[in-house]
């Protein structure tokens, strides 16, 4: 570990190459937490868009006209605004308007803190989009076979739980997996607010060490490593997914 | 195929830069060619560079930069900066010169031509609500401090203190935070808390600059490093001593109405004597 840190140090030395994250201990603590921070950001994002997606495809279907246009309107506010001005928006404007706590210091802090207010606008911007996406699947979901399981006695909960949404999922998930890569750099946003996730962390040490260059590479390198994980999974939940015979 | 990848590497040594960047020849010759000196500048910084109500950018650099062009017989052109990109800004030649409330630390001057003598010296200090009832700077501990980004202090503070600092791209934002109890208190130059505070504005009435201020800092006018010892950089020092000889830095201090510097009295004697 120290032959690699005075590597670096030598490198910074002799070449200009300045990559200060592999021998300055503070540098590399700045790092690492963002990278932790933008991992975690990133997997709660996803749970929780998905989660919107599901439920909102659902209510999508529903019999109640207010319901739907609740979901359209939804849609509309999430998809057609830019997530930074989304961002910006809670964290300024609407937790402004929220009740304050008290802190373990005593000092009265919003209910939300930035990292939170992070979690929630990149939820919902995803979110939306995962509700057209899986919108896409259920209506390629044939007819007929939603009339067969209605036939067979399924409610409309049963019927998406166990028919529609299967076939209509292992139908989306090329387009859902788009998405999520999509929002795992969306987490970059974040950086406006002050949480501190990779860009965040990059730009600590890029503007008080002057390796701009260093730490755009690094940071790069970082998410296309972040991202390919990401498809990894993806595709491999895909092949496990496939229905031997069944084309979607 | 390898011409391809020939390509490739070239570039990538370049965009890494490996290869010296051309030296520019005569900076004022070029500045004069244009008929526009080109400078980095604060416009979020009252006093010294921000917005007046029309919208246009006032201040005391700015009208430390009026002298230069009327010297030059050249127009102004000015381009907003931070904290974070003010040195690339110079270094790409997007700019001529920096004049953006920048503090002169040794790691910057391996980057930037820092030119003496320096025109002002700021401190360390936070802005926070007397609610918050900080007595010194250990309290900060473990608490949420809002920052900008690329402060030189951002750093020091941390490691000294330990405080959980929310670091944001520019200061309207991080006194958003402030104000909104994003953070106990906003670590920033004691210049610009006290003229925040003095300003009268009602919103500041229940803050206070409740830490003794700490590490003082020399600000500097940053030229190239390149144009720091040619006749650009010389210029630019030349006028930075007439600055502090003949007054006009304390005069620009009353008219903006900032707290006498020690710093302003003590070099305009010096300078004077000699």
């Amino acid at each position: 570990m120290q032959a690699i840190a005075d590597w670096f140090k030598w490198l910074a030395g002799a070449h200009g190459i300045n990559v200060s994250i592999a021998y300055d201990a503070f540098d590399r603590a700045r790092f690492l937490t963002g990278l932790t921070t933008t991992i975690w950001l990133s997997i709660a994002c996803i749970v929780l868009s998905i989660a919107v997606g599901l439920v909102g495809a659902w209510l999508q279907g529903a019999r109640s006209p207010i319901v739907r246009a609740g979901v359209a309107g939804f849609v509309q506010f999430f998809r057609n605004t830019p997530p930074l001005v989304q961002l910006a928006f809670f964290y300024f404007a609407v937790s402004a308007a929220l009740p304050m706590v008290t802190d373990q210091f005593g000092a009265r802090v919003p209910l939300v803190n930035n990292v939170g207010w992070a979690v929630i606008s990149f939820s919902l911007f995803a979110g939306a989009f995962n509700i057209e996406i899986f919108r896409s699947g259920i209506e390629a979901v044939p007819q007929a076979t939603m009339e067969a399981a209605e036939s067979l006695g399924y409610t409309r909960l049963q019927s998406y739980v166990y028919i529609v949404f299967p076939l209509a999922f292992r139908i989306c998930l090329p387009a859902l997996g788009n998405n999520l890569v999509n929002l795992v750099k969306t987490t970059t946003l974040a950086y406006a607010i002050g949480v501190p996730e990779l860009l965040y962390a990059a730009a600590q040490v890029w503007s008080e060490t002057f390796n701009v260059r260093e730490m755009m590479v690094v940071l790069l390198v970082t998410y296309v490593a972040i991202v390919a994980v990401l498809v990894g999974f993806m595709q491999s939940w895909e092949r496990k997914l496939r229905i031997p015979g069944y084309n979607a | 195929m390898k011409r391809l990848l020939k390509i490739a590497i070239s570039t990538a040594v370049v965009a890494l830069g490996l290869t010296a960047p051309a030296v520019a020849q005569d900076t004022i010759a070029q500045i004069k060619q244009k008929g526009t000196i080109v400078v980095g500048v604060k416009n979020d910084y009252k006093p010294w560079g921000f917005l007046d109500p029309t919208g246009k950018i006032v201040g005391l650099e700015i009208d430390l930069i009026d002298d230069v062009a009327k010297k030059l017989g050249v127009k102004v052109e000015m381009i907003p900066v931070t904290a974070a990109n003010r040195m690339e800004f110079l270094q790409q030649g997007r700019i001529d010169m920096i004049v953006a409330t920048m503090g002169d630390t040794e790691a910057r001057r391996k980057i930037v031509g820092m030119i003496e003598p320096n025109y002002y010296a700021g401190a360390t200090n936070v802005l926070a609500p007397k609610s918050a009832n900080l007595k010194q700077w250990s309290d900060l501990k473990g608490r949420k401090v809002c920052a900008v980004q690329g402060a030189y202090y951002n750093r020091r503070v941390s490691e000294m203190y330990a405080p959980d600092l929310v670091v944001f791209p520019a200061v309207p934002d991080a006194l958003n935070a402030l104000q909104g109890g994003n953070c106990i208190a906003f670590l920033f130059d004691d210049t610009l808390i006290v003229s925040t505070l003095s300003g009268g504005d009602a919103k500041w009435l229940n803050y206070e600059m409740p830490l003794a201020s700490e590490d003082p800092q020399l600000w500097a006018i940053g030229v190239r490093l390149g144009d720091l010892n040619a006749p650009f950089g010389m210029l630019i020092k030349e006028m930075s001593i007439e600055w502090h000889k003949s007054g006009r830095l304390l005069e620009l201090e009353r008219k903006w109405g900032i707290k006498q510097s020690p710093y302003l009295i003590e070099q305009n004697r010096k300078l004077k004597g000699s």
